[in-house]
């Protein structure tokens, strides 16, 4: 069964993808609805750097991140806020592009009703735009969340393995599998492989409900 | 409350030129070919899309000149969008609910309760759009932008997609709010069946600009536009039903031509009728004939004619306060000795009641 350390590593990875995937969800949406209606010319660049950590080894990404972070007056690395911050970027693409999708698909059409209707634009944004782009939020939800667990490379280079504090799930299964420890690498294994199943069945089947519903 | 308008629309390619003065609490009808502007020029009004160099003063209140731009949340309209576009998140009530809580002014023009009554809605209140047919979503689009008490109405072909008998299905009622609203409807549309049936001014927009502007009974007989050159020319006369001749099964109808007699099944007394009078159903002689089958015979002026083809003509008349299209033939006009100004008569061989 798991160890306390790896019961810490659980709660470091849970509160390490709670964090990462709120404060995406917040900055993430402005920046999606921004792709989704601006026109401008240089937006094809700011979609490529939004995607670049999904090509980008996570070991270059955590490697710019230890320069960066390290190089700061109040040293990030090796801290959770570092691997916050670390993870938010890992993790971007996985929230921007199915809202800034799910944003297009709604189009301006029910905004221009809204508006129309007396609705301002912040209004119409919150009653309109996010219920209509509700897919796309638990979409970009479930994926930033799962990805987070799924780190390991940018983890590796800029959290360190500090048990109780950097030390997340997919570290640990490293550190056991070097420790000829299959048992433990065995349970976090198969767990975080059920976990990652029963999320993406999840949003499979609403998506396809909700879907259903409206069409 | 009447609305001046001047816009200056210009994208890509596109221009359009309008300079307008509508009446107040008439049903006004953007009419033109596809891609004349008609939509352009309503959503401009709107707001939701800034066009500048333009000026639009609703009553008193002024919503775009040089300095002022009302964002379209600002404005006090209610807008039928084309495909109704109604909120697929939320119930038929939800989406009224959406619009009530953000109503321009105090006093709605209907409590809601007689909103939903006067368009029929009262059994689709918890429905969702999903589950409505396309004439039911065109009534709770309809009841949604009234539901915003605006003080402008404006339509953006709100029949599109409906086949006939949807349509004539949806007329009462449009029929019934006009009759209780007291604010200028604007109208986008390129069916003429509609127009016809629905509009009492017309603003004809072709080429990039306003070709013309009128009552609709003016516009449909003017000669100089493309409404009386086609096959299909008819002038519309407004009426009221005077009796009912149960023996021979016709109905008596008052109109501004004179009176008329209609094969209809019975219709009420005092019910007001609209009359399409087709030009190729009227014929002209120069004296009074009472030895002929057509009942409908009015003393008439010619106002104007003009070539149709080079085998026909098409003359407008004036019959008592009503204008009349005849399509004959050149050589009947020969024969006539037809001139701008001569009087004569006009036989009305058959009429359609619009309904």
């Amino acid at each position: 069964m798991l160890t306390p350390s790896d019961l810490d590593a659980l709660v470091v990875t849970l509160k390490l993808a709670l964090c990462t995937t709120a404060l995406l969800l917040v900055t993430g949406t402005p920046i999606a609805w921004w792709l989704a209606h601006a026109k401008f010319k240089g937006k094809f660049l700011v979609e490529a750097v939004v995607a670049l950590p999904l090509v980008l080894p996570p070991t270059v990404l955590g490697f710019y991140l230890l320069l960066t972070l390290g190089s700061q007056g109040a040293n990030l690395a090796f801290s959770f806020p570092g691997l916050v911050i670390g993870s938010m970027i890992y993790s971007l693409p996985f929230v921007v592009q199915p809202l800034q999708n799910a944003f297009i698909s709604v189009g301006r059409r029910p905004l221009e009703v809204a508006a129309t209707l007396g609705a301002s634009p912040l209004d119409r944004f919150f009653t309109v735009a996010v219920p209509l782009a509700r897919p796309g939020f638990l979409t970009a939800t479930v994926l930033g969340f799962a990805h987070t667990v799924g780190e390991f490379g940018v983890v590796l280079m800029i959290g360190g393995n500090i048990p109780g504090e950097t030390q997340v799930l997919s570290i640990a299964i490293y550190d056991h599998v070097e420790s000829m420890e299959y048992a433990q690498a065995h349970w976090i294994s198969g767990g975080l492989l059920f976990f990652s199943f029963v999320l993406l069945a999840l949003i499979y089947a609403v998506n396809k409900r909700v879907q259903v519903v409206d069409s | 409350m009447s609305l001046r308008a001047k816009f200056q629309l210009l994208r890509g390619d596109f221009q359009l030129n309008a300079d307008l003065d509508l009446p107040a609490d008439a049903v006004t009808a953007f009419f033109g070919p596809s891609g004349c502007g008609k939509t352009s020029l309503l959503r401009a009004i709107a707001g939701l899309d800034h066009h500048p160099h333009s000026f639009l003063q609703v009553g008193e209140q002024v919503w775009q000149d040089k300095k002022t731009f009302l964002p379209p949340h600002q404005r006090a309209v209610g807008y039928v969008f084309q495909e109704s576009s109604l909120f697929e998140h939320l119930s038929v009530g939800g989406n009224l609910a959406y619009a009530r809580k953000r109503a321009f002014g105090d006093t709605p023009h209907f409590s809601q309760s007689h909103l939903t009554h006067l368009l029929g809605l009262e059994n689709l209140m918890h429905r969702r759009p999903s589950e409505l047919s396309g004439g039911e979503r065109r009534r709770v689009s309809m009841a949604r932008a009234l539901s915003v008490n605006p003080r402008l109405l404006l339509f953006d072909e709100p029949m599109s997609g409906l086949d006939a008998q949807r349509k004539k299905e949806l007329f009462p009622y449009f029929d019934a709010l006009h009759e209780e609203l007291r604010i200028p409807i604007l109208y986008v549309s390129h069916s003429a069946d509609e127009v016809a049936r629905l509009a009492d001014y017309l603003v004809f927009i072709e080429g990039g600009a306003v070709a013309g502007s009128g009552s609709i009974q003016d516009m449909l007989t003017r000669l100089d536009l493309p409404l009386a050159a086609g096959p299909d020319a008819e002038s519309l006369i407004e009426g009221t039903v005077k009796h009912w001749d149960e023996v021979y099964g016709l109905a008596q109808l008052q109109t501004a031509a004179g009176s008329f007699s209609v094969v209809h099944p019975e219709l009420p007394c005092g019910a007001r009728v609209r009359l399409g009078v087709a030009a190729k159903d009227v014929s002209l002689t120069l004296n009074p004939q009472s030895d002929t089958s057509i009942l409908n015979r009015f003393p008439a002026t010619v106002e104007a004619l003009t070539a149709y083809g080079t085998a026909q003509m098409t003359v407008r008349l004036q019959v008592g306060d009503a204008l009349l299209l005849a399509r004959i033939t050149r050589k009947s006009a020969d024969t006539l000795g037809l001139q701008t100004g001569q009087s004569l008569y006009a036989q009305v061989k058959s009429v359609a009641l619009l309904f």
